[in-house]
């Protein structure tokens, strides 16, 4: 056992200390890693030193030190006045911002504007953050109403009718065009061979339309007694909410069960009601302001915000039919989509703007504004029906089969089980084409918008602020403001992105 | 008691249910019924209002303005044009530019979108955060916003044509363009001219050589000295037979402007810097996600078998990070080229621009007008996306999947 010591395996010596490693952590140690571990990498570093010496530098320089801050015209940001080489023109923004922000909305009239962004800024906070509850709700009020609400604040007017009148003439004009429609048909007798099937045809789709206006006549009865009351918004209003809420508490079960839709509906309609009332809706609303005088920041809201929330049901629908099995509806959403995302955006400004007044009957006129939006719709929901169909393929066929097993119908199974899974998937995707889109909304100022990309182009040409440094100056302003748009966005699609993977993360 | 067999349902019957109306069956078929008698309505009513209303305006429709004569002028254009000249020449006037400034553009964007995607992933932390930034910057920024800076701040920032900066006094940078001298092609040019062919010709056919002997016999032949020495010996042994190909013609300043030499115009150069530089960015993105997706062990699988550095990353790395990359750099492409028509925002003479816009103006021709030029642009999206998918489809072929 004692022979251990005289053991030739072992050391009877203390080996030399080495010496310690190179440090890795820390300042020094990250410098020495991560920067000058490879002459390849400290010629990369000097590179990069030197370049952003050369870009920052000269950047913070003109944003901020050389800068001018104060003053009344363009004579304050002239490099002999400043008595320095003159950076950015501050004062130019300044004499400019509320264009920027609002156009030419008339100056008495902004704080309408402002609502509306309070509003919109108060709705969607709590629908961005994850932990608040009633998000349902939430989504209502933001996506249904919010747009009306904010579409007679901004544009004011009145209404001269409510739920009934406009139910009416909806059907009335559905009929009307049945009837008109069936007279054309069967008067069509160029073609010989067609001329009775057609003539047959016109006359029973005539028929369908007046039975149409017959079966509607209750309707019209009433609607023309609400229109000689004294009050046609209030009694047609009134009216609408005893039938709705009457037909909801009905369905919903009644005596027994519908007390909860009879209240929901109740407590709606007193929330529209008092919207009616508060904004004047009744007498007139608020003097209108024509979307031609809109402009800046406020334009390129309303065109992405609208844009987003428009385009999201048509990419919804687009997705479904292009995964359909009728084969006609199939065909004709995979054509839509790939037309619409083989063309540039801008002719599809320019077919909005140029071609849908001639598609239109010629009393019908359509504003600028929304004949823009309308073409931004289809355009953005060809891309979002992509991004929608990615989700939609991502779901495994068992889901939908499970949901087919236990007896739900095409609709249910979509709505309740496959879709939602699918539009969680796609959150971040949907994030992207909406930056895409809010980015986009900069080329209606060629179609004579003036979003805050074409204020910012109709500032220049005042010859008051002409300068060396204005160009800069309004390009660096609206720059960072449409940065802080997309990357807070895009930030907020990596948060919700890593809140959808939190599972997948190890 | 006997359970008299059910007769089959016919299998005509089901089989033209499934044809009419897929898994909806009858119901699907009423639908597209349906479906297609309101798309006829939508379609007839459509037809009948851009009747009404365009003899109500007095516009004649149909494609006859396409021989009328146009009377304006074009600042640039790559084949003959006068104002004397037809509609449809303008068209194709548009239309060579608009790929010239896509095929530049797309050259260009993947050029420095490469460099900034693997700047991204360089071990070198500044650099990477340098790249990084680069594309958050530009990316979040809209493109007529950055095609606009450029065109109105910087370019026209630049020195008028007296004090311009010139480089080797030869290239000369001011406000009014670029001036580069111009080739004027002499004797020589054409044994130069069928040199280059030659050596490209046999470059190609060296590569298929080295490619066939390495599939079929795994033996890796260094091609590149020839390939080099071809490219570059032929043209230059042209060049000392037959004397030079090309003389230059440089721009002088005269007066208040350059006369002679080419002029790229300021709109180009403006354009195919916005739109290079923005699809750099998410071309970057694209590199760094396929690099990202080709796993380290292939990287060293490569290494194990006794590669070098390089030939792991050009036989195995590159192609495996090519299929992820090609589908999305396709898609970028395509934008691109749908971008390029931005250029009506500061009047580069597009196929946009000179045809859906001065055009459109002139004629009032409104439908026939955009609907050609949509065509269009539908036709380059499905060529690009076609050439594209072919090549991605040989890339899958020679790797054997």
């Amino acid at each position: 056992m004692s022979d251990l010591a005289n053991s030739a395996f072992i050391s009877k010596e203390l080996i030399a200390e080495r010496p310690a490693p190179i440090k890795t952590t820390g300042l020094i140690g990250f410098v020495r890693t991560q920067l000058l571990n490879s002459p390849t990498n400290v010629l990369l570093t000097i590179a990069s030193i030197l370049l952003l010496w050369f870009t920052v530098i000269p950047t913070i320089r003109f944003l901020l030190v050389d800068a001018v801050w104060q003053g009344k015209d363009r004579t304050a940001c002239l490099a002999e006045n400043a008595g320095h080489v003159v950076g950015a023109c501050w004062p130019f923004v300044q004499a400019k911002f509320t264009q920027f922000i609002y156009g030419f909305y008339p100056e008495p009239e902004r704080w309408r504007v402002n609502l509306t962004f309070l509003l919109a800024a108060l709705l969607l906070l709590p629908l961005l953050i994850p932990r608040l509850p009633a998000k349902s709700l939430n989504a209502g009020l933001f996506f249904i109403a919010f747009p009306i609400v904010a579409f007679f604040l901004l544009y004011g007017g009145g209404i001269r009718g409510f739920g009934i009148a406009w139910t009416e003439g909806t059907l009335a004009s559905l009929a009307n065009g049945l009837v008109d429609g069936g007279r054309r048909l069967a008067e069509a007798t160029s073609l010989p061979l067609l001329s009775q099937i057609l003539y047959a045809l016109g006359t029973l789709i005539g028929l369908i339309g007046y039975a149409a206006a017959i079966v509607l006549w209750p309707l019209t009865f009433l609607r023309s007694h609400i229109q000689t009351s004294g009050q046609p918004v209030w009694a047609d209003f009134v009216a609408t909410t005893l039938i709705v809420s009457g037909v909801l508490f009905f369905l919903s079960g009644g005596f027994r069960t519908g007390w909860r839709a009879l209240i929901v509906s109740l407590a709606t309609f007193a929330c529209i009601g008092l919207i009616i009332a508060v904004m004047g809706l009744d007498r007139g609303g608020l003097p209108i302001v024509d979307t031609r005088l809109w402009g800046g920041l406020l334009v390129t809201l309303v065109v992405s915000v609208t844009g987003i929330v428009t385009s999201m049901p048509v990419g919804i629908a687009l997705a479904l039919g292009r995964r359909s099995t009728i084969p006609l509806i199939r065909v004709f959403s995979v054509a839509f989509i790939e037309f619409w995302r083989g063309v540039p955006l801008i002719t599809v400004l320019f077919f909005a703007t140029y071609m849908l007044p001639l598609f239109l009957p010629g009393n019908f006129t359509v504003d600028g504004l929304v004949r823009v939006l309308i073409g931004i719709a289809l355009f953005a929901g060809a891309y979002n029906a992509e991004v929608i169909r990615g989700g939609l393929q991502a779901i495994p066929r068992g889901q939908a089969e499970a949901a087919s097993a236990l007896g739900l119908s095409y609709w249910k199974t979509t709505s309740l089980v496959v879709m939602p899974q699918a539009l969680r998937h796609v959150i971040p995707g949907l994030v992207n084409s909406f930056i895409a889109l809010l980015k986009d909304t900069s080329l209606v100022s060629i179609v004579a918008l003036f979003d805050l990309l074409g204020q910012l182009r109709a500032s220049f040409a005042d010859p008051v602020w002409s300068t060396p440094t204005t160009l800069f100056t309004g390009f660096a302003f609206t720059g960072i403001m449409y940065f802080v748009l997309c990357f807070g966005m895009s930030r907020y699609s990596l948060f919700v992105e890593h809140r959808l993977n939190a599972h997948r993360r190890n | 008691m006997t359970i008299e067999a059910r007769a089959p349902p016919s299998q005509f019957v089901a089989k033209l249910r499934r044809v009419l109306g897929g898994q909806a069956g009858w119901g699907g078929f009423a639908l597209q019924i349906l479906f297609v008698a309101a798309l006829a309505w939508i379609g007839y009513e459509i037809v009948a209002n851009a009747r009404a209303n365009l003899a109500a305006q007095r516009i004649a429709s149909g494609f006859g303005f396409l021989s009328n004569t146009a009377g304006f002028g074009v600042s640039q254009s790559l084949i003959p044009y006068s104002e004397s000249d037809t509609y449809t020449r303008v068209f194709f006037v548009g239309l060579v530019n608009t790929l010239v400034v896509s095929v530049i553009g797309i050259f260009f964007a993947t050029l420095i979108g490469f460099l900034i995607g693997l700047g991204r992933l360089s071990p070198n932390w500044l650099l990477a955060r340098i790249a990084g930034g680069y594309v958050e910057l530009v990316r979040n920024l809209p493109l007529l916003f950055q095609i606009l800076f450029w065109y109105l701040a910087v370019l026209a920032a630049l020195p008028n044509p007296r004090q311009s900066i010139s480089l080797f006094g030869s290239f000369f940078l001011s406000n009014r363009g670029f001036g580069i001298p111009k080739p004027v092609g002499t004797v020589g040019f054409e044994p130069f001219a069928i040199a280059i062919v030659v050596a490209i010709v046999g470059a190609l056919l060296l590569r298929s050589y080295a490619r066939r002997q390495l599939f079929q016999n795994g033996r890796l032949i260094k091609i590149w000295p020839y390939v080099l020495g071809l490219l570059i010996g032929l043209p230059l042994l042209a060049t000392l037979v037959f004397g030079k190909p090309v003389t230059f013609e440089y721009p002088e300043l005269k007066g208040f402007n350059f006369s002679g030499g080419s002029r790229i115009i300021p709109e180009f150069v403006a354009l195919t810097l916005a739109l290079s530089t923005y699809t750099a960015a998410f071309i970057a993105e694209i590199v760094r996600a396929g690099v990202q997706s080709v796993h380290k062990g292939q990287m060293e699988a490569g290494a194990s078998l006794g590669l070098t550095r390089g030939n792991t990353l050009r036989l195995i790395v590159v192609p495996q990070a090519l299929r992820v990359i090609l589908p999305p750099l396709t898609n970028q492409y395509l934008n691109l080229t749908k971008n390029s028509s931005l250029a009506v925002a500061i009047g580069y003479p597009d196929l946009f621009s000179v045809f859906a816009g001065t055009t459109l103006s002139q004629t009032g021709q409104a439908i026939e007008i955009i609907a050609i030029t949509m065509g269009v642009y539908f036709v380059i999206s499905l060529v690009t996306s076609a050439i594209m998918s072919f090549y991605g489809w040989r890339i899958g072929r020679s790797m054997g999947a």
